[in-house]
């Protein structure tokens, strides 16, 4: 085993770790914050990526218009996430959990179909932004520019939200709201709001990794429920509702599923459902997350 | 200490269950009836119509058997289908592999189901809340990469098909049912082995551990304090609604000639969560009329639309912000209403 061979595994999993990361954070923010799981998620990110499609038709059908396509499926996406928790999730906070998860998979079915509906179920592809259209040689391996940038904006966002949450008086509210909703409440801070705020942001980094994700992959319907599941072992890997416990985790995810091929060719995904599990078992709020 | 289930409906429906049920039961029989006008389908039904019957009779299997779990217990276990699978597989690899008689596998499946429960649920009950509903999610993804996966066993993404269907000929030999067909048959079967589970769950739930099992959803930390072994009582059920699920699973594999990985993805442990959820999950006859309700409108909907998804989710939404105790939790409530009018 070469170590180039090592290295270009271990890129390859830091790559799938940091794609990860930008969908799982948005997770964990809600979960954080409302102690909700949103199966809706993997939705919004499958909005993202179909509206990013769209956008480069309607700005470059040829191709191009990358960056702004993004921007606008992400902003969506944002807004669409936060008319849904105005509208209906509001009046579920104070409902059992189960028809919480349950209203989110509703989401999941309608949002679904409703992709189907408008996009139809071929498959869809966006080509690469011609700047980071090239590739570099690290350590005898080819790694493209594309990925290299989605290792880069993973901390990159990380620490934005992580400046968002704790430099900001805004932060100090969610972390307010985190930790006793009824008191922040009472002293007269407007938590719909930042409930609202909060979801939208969720969304927005749903979206957002969508329409990064098209240049790699293709857009194709049950891309939503399949990143879904992903995006839940990385949060419970590293703790849910905690931001660096969530880098870690798909880190983690990432270098698990990259080497466990390795190890069980063929069983990686096995691995990393193993892992989660035994991760449940031993430290149920995970690495980085607290008792609930 | 578990995942809070939505009590209201369930204590207001055990305040009223004691009498009233005795006094309506015992006048009708319905349950037997209903029994016997499901047995006359292969007759007066088509070919067709024996399809749904017998596609409802097994979800209703499954569907109680979640039930248990989510109704008696206040577990929410959203990884239901692993055990379903499990099921599924052990039937059609004994069956197809190797040869095993029907009459074998059947009870090996509910076996097998059970055992796999008992071990992912020696861990699920050790958690609480949304951890549970999490783990039994990993746990159901773990069996799905496995069928997924395992190539030699369970035929990875193409699935075991054709499983040999039990040839039941000793049917054709009691009087009238000389002209049944294989599928006519199979659902008699089907139709007789899911009557005798219902009756044992149904038992199970009305028997002192069951209402030790009631007890546990209600209120956990009193039920720690009166001496009961919350866990264990907990993991009992797990694995009792985990065997069940086995048999739904063995009969659902052979009635559509084959086990597939798809039957074990996390999103059908979704939609028997919403099946048990229409139907009611205060009531024990709920799920049954969820799956018929679902099998049904499916049938009826996938005619005019592909987009039965969309659908299902807005029925589920209706019956979430209109109506969480379900059809038989509506009908309940509206029959209580009448009884009240009458009354006054």
């Amino acid at each position: 085993m070469s170590s180039s061979f090592l290295f270009s595994q271990f890129m390859g999993g830091l790559t799938t770790a940091m794609f990860l990361f930008l969908i799982a954070s948005g997770l964990s923010l809600v979960f954080g914050v409302m102690r909700v799981i949103n199966f809706a998620h993997g939705s919004f990110y499958m909005f993202g990526a179909y509206l990013a499609w769209q956008a480069v038709q309607w700005l470059h059908p040829t191709g191009g218009g990358f960056w702004l396509a993004t921007l606008f499926a992400a902003v969506c996406v944002g807004l669409l996430g936060a008319v849904t928790e105005r509208v209906f999730f509001r009046s579920l906070y104070g409902r059992e959990e189960l028809y919480q998860l349950l209203f989110t998979y509703a989401l999941v079915l309608i949002l679904g179909d409703a992709a189907k509906l408008l996009w139809g179920t071929d498959q869809l592809s966006v080509s690469t932004p011609p700047a980071l259209a090239g590739s570099i040689q690290i350590f005898g391996t080819t790694q493209p520019l594309y990925t290299l940038f989605i290792i880069a904006i993973g901390p990159a966002i990380a620490f934005a939200l992580w400046l968002l949450l704790n430099r900001t008086g805004a932060g100090r509210m969610v972390r307010a709201a985190q930790m006793d909703r009824e008191m922040l409440d009472a002293l007269g801070a407007n938590v719909a709001l930042i409930y609202t705020a909060m979801f939208s942001v969720s969304a927005f980094l749903a979206g957002l990794s969508g329409a990064l994700v098209t240049p790699i992959q293709s857009i194709v319907p049950g891309m939503d429920v399949l990143i879904i599941v992903q995006a839940f072992i990385v949060v419970v890997i590293g703790g849910m509702g905690s931001l660096w416990g969530t880098f870690w985790g798909s880190v983690i995810y990432g270098q698990v599923l990259s080497f466990g091929i390795l190890i069980f060719p063929g069983f990686s995904l096995f691995s990393v459902f193993a892992l989660m599990a035994v991760i449940l078992i031993v430290r149920p709020w995970g690495l980085f997350g607290r008792p609930l | 200490m578990t995942i809070a289930i939505p009590t209201e409906i369930l204590r207001r429906r055990a305040a009223a269950i004691g009498e009233k049920q005795r006094a309506l039961s015992a006048r009708i029989p319905w349950t037997l009836i209903v029994f016997l006008v499901m047995a006359t389908v292969p007759w007066l039904g088509s070919r067709y119509d024996t399809f749904l019957a017998s596609q409802i009779v097994i979800d209703a299997l499954f569907a109680v058997s979640l039930n248990l779990l989510l109704g008696t217990t206040g577990l929410v276990s959203f990884g239901h289908v692993a055990y379903f699978g499990v099921g599924a597989y052990v039937c059609g690899i004994l069956m197809k592999t190797y040869g095993v008689p029907f009459s074998l596998a059947f009870p090996a499946a509910g076996l097998g189901a059970a055992l796999f429960a008992l071990i992912s649920g020696y861990f699920c009950v050790r958690l609480i809340k949304l951890y549970f509903a999490m783990l039994t999610l990993a746990f159901s993804q773990i069996i799905w990469a496995i069928a997924y996966k395992w190539n030699d066993v369970t035929g990875g993404d193409q699935g075991l098909p054709e499983i040999p269907y039990p040839h039941l000929h000793w049917i054709l030999s009691i009087p009238g049912c000389g002209d049944l067909s294989i599928a006519d048959r199979f659902y008699l079967l089907t139709l007789a082995l899911v009557a005798v589970s219902l009756a044992i769950i149904h038992r199970i739930i009305r028997s002192p551990f069951g209402r030790v099992l009631t007890t546990i959803r209600d209120n956990p930390e009193r039920a720690a304090f009166l001496g009961v072994n919350v866990r264990l009582y907990q993991l009992a059920a797990f694995v009792i609604a985990g065997g069940f699920a086995g048999l739904a699973g063995a009969l659902y594999g052979l009635f559509s000639r084959g086990v597939f990985a798809d039957y074990v993805f996390w999103s059908k442990s979704a939609e028997i969560l919403i099946m048990t959820i229409l139907g009611g999950i205060g009531y024990f006859w709920g799920p049954p009329v969820g799956a018929a309700a679902l099998v049904w409108l499916n049938q009826v909907i996938t005619d005019y639309t592909q987009y039965w998804s969309f659908v299902l989710g807005a029925i589920l939404l209706a019956l979430l912000f209109g109506c969480p105790g379900g059809i038989v939790g509506g009908l309940d409530l509206l029959w209580q209403r009448i009884k009240r009018l009458r009354h006054a």
